[in-house]
């Protein structure tokens, strides 16, 4: 994945647009993080192909915290802490923080057909 | 008693390397034959290398290769049974144990090594482990393997005692290091770099990988 690049980024949002497309949104701590450090809480949710339909896509924010909001007719889908970004070869987006040791923190996907599995 | 078959059931590739290499390289250095059942394909890992070469949606089909990778390092059977990481304590325990079943039912093996439910930290490891354990339970009384359940929550001797099984890994270190090494993804985070000379490495092994030890699960 790359360094997000804003006006990169929004474009693919803007190709989304209008019509149902596919998400996957997850965030996460890890499994282990309560094992590790007792203070510590497990944190994470997932949803993986829900179909959405949103008239309104934004990213917003600098390199340190990029966020994406999406409005759909009853309501919004929203991520955080996106620095990165990636359009692969099946022509989804993906989106996605890192910790400082390559660990997932957040992600937000978008394709205009089912995720694999 | 001198083992015919082992079967190792864990839900996650790399669990295997992690908490079982030693073991096993010691069952295959007897010449003992050992399938590796494994759940999922870590799908929703977080760990996607270090620097990162990995995404959400890459990571299955790296895992799996990885996966392979370990299995022929270890010179282990591989049988894939295609759940979706993180949610195997959703699926009903009874539907897994029955698929564990059905392959038990055809190695008939004489040990098997599995999570100790409850200890395993990993709502899949206790899943899987729960399933495991009820799989055993459907073979007759006097036909059961015998099954090793590996712990790893914190202050587990509290409930549970010392654990009855315990091998120093020292003779077999080298192929668990490279099994975990194969899970290339996963291993720069969990071993926190491991390209960062001998000192860290000899740190990590002292530590956390020299010793594996299983309790003994009574039916
Ligand atoms: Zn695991």
């Amino acid at each position: 994945m790359k360094k997000i690049n804003l006006e990169k980024v929004q474009e693919q949002l803007n190709y989304y647009i209008g019509e149902p497309a596919y998400l996957h949104l997850e965030t996460t701590n890890g499994a282990y993080a309560t094992h590790h450090n007792r203070e510590a809480f497990n944190v994470g949710a997932f949803i993986r192909n829900t179909q959405i339909t949103f008239n309104q896509a934004k990213i917003s924010g600098d390199a340190s915290n990029y966020r994406v909001g999406l409005k759909t007719e009853q309501g919004w889908v929203y991520a955080e802490g996106l620095r990165e970004y990636h359009i692969n070869e099946q022509a989804q987006l993906l989106l996605a923080g890192h910790d400082l040791q390559g660990r997932l923190l957040v992600t937000i996907e978008l394709s205009k057909h089912p995720f694999d599995n | 008693m001198a083992h015919k078959h082992v079967v190792v059931i864990f839900p996650h590739p790399d669990d295997e390397a992690f908490g079982a290499a030693g073991t096993i390289a010691r069952f295959r250095a007897q010449g003992v034959p050992v399938t590796y059942l494994c759940g999922t394909l870590g799908e929703m890992g977080r760990n996607m290398g270090n620097p990162t070469f990995a995404n959400r949606e890459t990571l299955p089909q790296i895992r799996q290769e990885e996966l392979v990778k370990a299995c022929q390092v270890l010179d282990i059977n591989l049988e894939q049974l295609g759940y979706r990481d993180k949610t195997l304590e959703f699926e009903p325990k009874r539907d897994v144990a029955k698929h564990l079943y059905s392959f038990l039912e055809k190695i008939k093996p004489t040990l098997v090594i599995s999570y100790y439910p409850g200890y395993a930290v990993h709502p899949d490891h206790d899943a899987f482990g729960a399933a495991a354990i009820a799989a055993v339970e459907l073979i007759e009384p006097s036909q059961r393997p015998e099954v090793w359940a590996l712990a790893i929550k914190k202050d587990k001797e509290k409930d549970l005692g010392e654990p009855q099984i315990y091998y120093k890994i020292t003779d077999t270190f080298e192929k668990k290091y490279q099994a975990i090494v194969a899970h290339k993804s996963q291993a720069a985070g969990i071993l926190g770099g491991i390209n960062q000379g001998p000192d860290q490495l000899d740190a990590i092994v002292k530590n956390k990988l020299s010793t594996e030890t299983f309790y003994r699960w009574e039916f």
